[in-house]
C-alpha cells in the first residue's frame, strides 16, 4: 500500500470529488432527503492528511455505516460531523459540511452538538446517578422545566430500551450498571436533548452479543425519529443495521451505496477485497 | 490461502465433482435412447445414489459456511449460487434417470419411423449442459449468457416433436406405448435444458451480481 500522497490525484479521489454529481444523477436514491452533506472535505492532523476530498450525503432518518480498516479516516470523518475534533491540537479541516443546508462551521458549537449527538466506543457515564446522567443535558440547556424532568428522564430511558431494567434504581450510581446497560444509558443521555442526528463510534465494540443485539434493535427503533451514523469494525453489524454504507480506505471514501449493494455486489475492487477479508 | 478460501475451493471442488457426474449421466441417458445402449442406461441408474449423496453433502457444506463464515460479496454469491446450482444438478440427475428408464423400455421396441428429432434436441441439450457447467468452472458470464438463448430452440423442438408423436398415435394405436415413452424423454430433455438455463442464470449472478431471471434485466 502506498502512503496517501499530499496532493491526491488518484482515480479514487477523483471519484470522491465528483461524487455529489454522481449522487444527483445516478446514485441518489429516490425519496431520500439529505440531512448532512459533506463536500470536498479535507482533514489534517498537523502535516498528516487524514481525509482527502470526502463528498457524501447522510440521508434523513436513515442509518449510515462507515466501514474500513483502522486508520482509514472513518472515525475522523464521524468526528467532523459535530466538530468533535476541535479539542485536538493541530487538527484542521477544510471543505464544507451542511446540516439541513446550514454550514456547521458557522454554527455555535454547543448548538451543533445539541443537534448532532455522539456516543463513543466505551461507555462513559458521568460519576452520577442514572437519573442525573440523563437529566444533566436538559438541565444545563434548560430545555425541560423542573417538573417535567422526571417524565423526560423516563422517556429518554424508554427510547434507549433501558427503562424496565433501571426504573427501580434510578438514584443508584450509573457505574453499577453492566457494560451494555451503561452504553444504552449513554445513548439515553444523548437522546435526552432530542438530537436530530446521532453519531455512534463503534458503540458495540466492548459489548457481548446480547448487549450488541439490544443496541442494534435500538438503532432500528431510533431511526424513525433520528438520523444515525455509525462507525463499526463489525461488517456484519453494518450489514444488519445500516441502510447505506460507505467504505473508507487511506482517508478516501472509496465507495458509498445502499448497504445491500456494498455487501452483495460492490462496484470497487478495494471494497470487495476489504469485506471479503482479502485486504492487504 | 486463508482457511475460508480453502473451504470455498473445497465447495467448488465438490460442485465440480457433482457437475461431472450429472453431465456424464445426461450424456449416457441420451446415448441409451439414441444408440440403444443398455449399459449406458444402467450406469445412469447406478450413479443416481452418488449424485443424491453429493447433493446432501454440498448443501450441508454450504450451509455450514453461511453459518460459520458469514461470507460477503463475491464469496456470498458463490455460496448462494452453489446451493442453487446443486439443486438444479440433482434434478438433472433425476431427469437422466427418467430418460434412462424410458430408454430401457424402448430397447425391445422397433423404432417407429421416422424417429422424432430426439437426436437434434439431445445434442442441443447436451451442449447447454456442457456450456452452463463450463461457464461455472471458468466464471464466464458471456458463455453463461449464450446458454440462455438456446432454451427457446429446445422448447420449439419439444413442441414440434410432441405434435409429431400425437399424430403417430392417431395413425396407429400400437404406436402409443413407444410414443408415450418418447414424449416423456423429450419432456425430460426440455426440463434438463431449463435447469441448464437456471445454472447459467446463477453463473451470471455469481460473476456479475446481476439477476437475469424472468427478464429482470430488461425490466431494469
Amino acid at each position: 500500500m502506498q502512503a496517501p500522497s499530499p496532493q491526491p490525484a488518484s482515480d479514487v479521489t477523483m471519484r470522491s470529488q465528483t461524487f455529489p454529481m454522481q449522487m444527483a444523477e445516478e446514485k441518489k436514491p429516490a425519496g431520500e432527503l439529505s440531512k448532512l452533506s459533506a463536500t470536498n472535505l479535507n482533514f489534517h492532523y498537523g502535516t498528516f492528511q487524514a481525509l482527502h476530498g470526502i463528498s457524501m450525503q447522510v440521508y434523513d432518518k436513515r442509518v449510515t455505516a462507515f466501514i474500513g480498516p483502522s486508520g482509514c479516516g472513518k472515525s475522523t470523518f464521524l468526528r467532523t460531523l459535530n466538530r468533535m475534533y476541535e479539542t485536538i491540537r493541530n487538527a484542521r479541516v477544510d471543505g464544507e459540511i451542511l446540516l439541513d443546508g446550514e454550514d456547521i462551521f458557522k454554527l455555535e458549537v454547543s448548538a451543533l452538538r445539541r443537534r448532532v449527538g455522539m456516543v463513543f466506543q466505551r461507555p462513559n457515564p458521568f460519576p452520577k446517578s442514572i437519573f442525573d446522567n440523563i437529566a444533566y443535558g436538559p438541565r444545563i440547556n434548560g430545555s425541560v422545566s423542573g417538573s417535567g424532568i422526571k417524565d423526560h428522564v423516563e422517556q429518554s430511558l424508554r427510547r434507549a430500551a433501558l427503562w424496565d431494567e433501571v426504573k427501580d434504581k434510578l438514584h443508584d450510581s450509573a457505574y453499577g450498571l453492566s457494560g451494555g446497560q451503561q452504553q444504552r444509558l449513554c445513548i439515553a443521555r444523548a437522546l435526552a436533548v432530542n438530537p436530530e442526528v446521532l453519531l455512534l463510534d463503534e458503540p458495540c465494540s466492548s459489548l457481548d452479543p446480547i448487549a450488541t443485539a439490544k443496541i442494534e434493535d435500538l438503532i432500528f427503533q431510533l431511526k424513525d425519529s433520528c438520523t444515525i451514523v455509525i462507525v463499526t469494525h463489525n461488517m456484519q453489524q453494518a450489514a444488519r443495521v445500516a441502510d447505506f454504507t460507505g467504505f473508507f480506505l487511506m482517508g478516501k471514501l472509496i465507495e458509498f451505496d445502499n448497504t445491500t449493494v456494498i455487501f452483495k455486489n460492490p462496484a470497487k475492487k478495494e471494497t470487495e477485497d476489504y469485506i471479503t477479508g482479502r485486504f492487504g | 490461502m486463508r482457511h475460508f478460501e480453502q473451504e470455498l475451493e473445497q465447495l467448488k471442488g465438490k460442485l465440480l465433482e457433482m457437475s461431472a457426474l450429472v453431465e456424464a449421466s445426461v450424456q449416457r441417458s441420451v446415448a441409451a435412447v439414441t444408440q440403444k445402449d443398455r449399459s449406458a442406461a444402467e450406469q445412469v441408474l447406478r450413479d443416481e445414489a452418488r449424485i443424491n449423496a453429493l447433493e446432501m453433502e454440498i448443501d450441508e457444506f454450504a450451509i455450514n459456511l453461511l453459518a460459520t463464515q458469514q461470507p460477503l460479496a463475491a464469496d456470498l454469491r458463490l455460496v448462494v449460487a452453489a446451493l442453487k446450482i446443486n439443486t438444479d444438478l440433482e434434478r438433472m440427475g433425476d431427469l437422466s434417470v427418467h430418460i434412462a428408464q424410458r430408454a430401457v423400455s424402448l430397447l425391445s421396441e422397433p423404432v417407429i419411423q421416422p424417429m422424432v428429432d430426439v437426436h437434434h434436441m439431445s445434442s442441443l441439450v447436451e451442449s447447454m449442459v456442457r456450456k452452463s457447467l463450463d461457464a461455472f468452472v471458468a466464471n464466464d458470464a458471456d458463455m453463461a449468457r449464450s446458454v440462455l438463448s438456446s432454451d427457446d430452440a429446445v422448447d420449439s423442438l419439444r413442441t414440434a416433436s410432441y405434435h409429431e408423436l400425437v399424430s403417430f398415435m392417431e395413425k396407429d394405436p400400437r404406436n402409443i406405448p413407444q410414443a408415450l415413452d418418447l414424449i416423456g424423454i423429450t419432456r425430460s430433455l426440455e426440463r434438463i435444458a431449463d435447469h441448464s438455463t437456471n445454472i447459467a442464470e446463477d453463473v451470471m449472478f455469481l460473476v456479475k451480481g446481476i439477476d437475469v431471471r424472468h427478464h429482470a434485466e430488461a425490466r431494469q
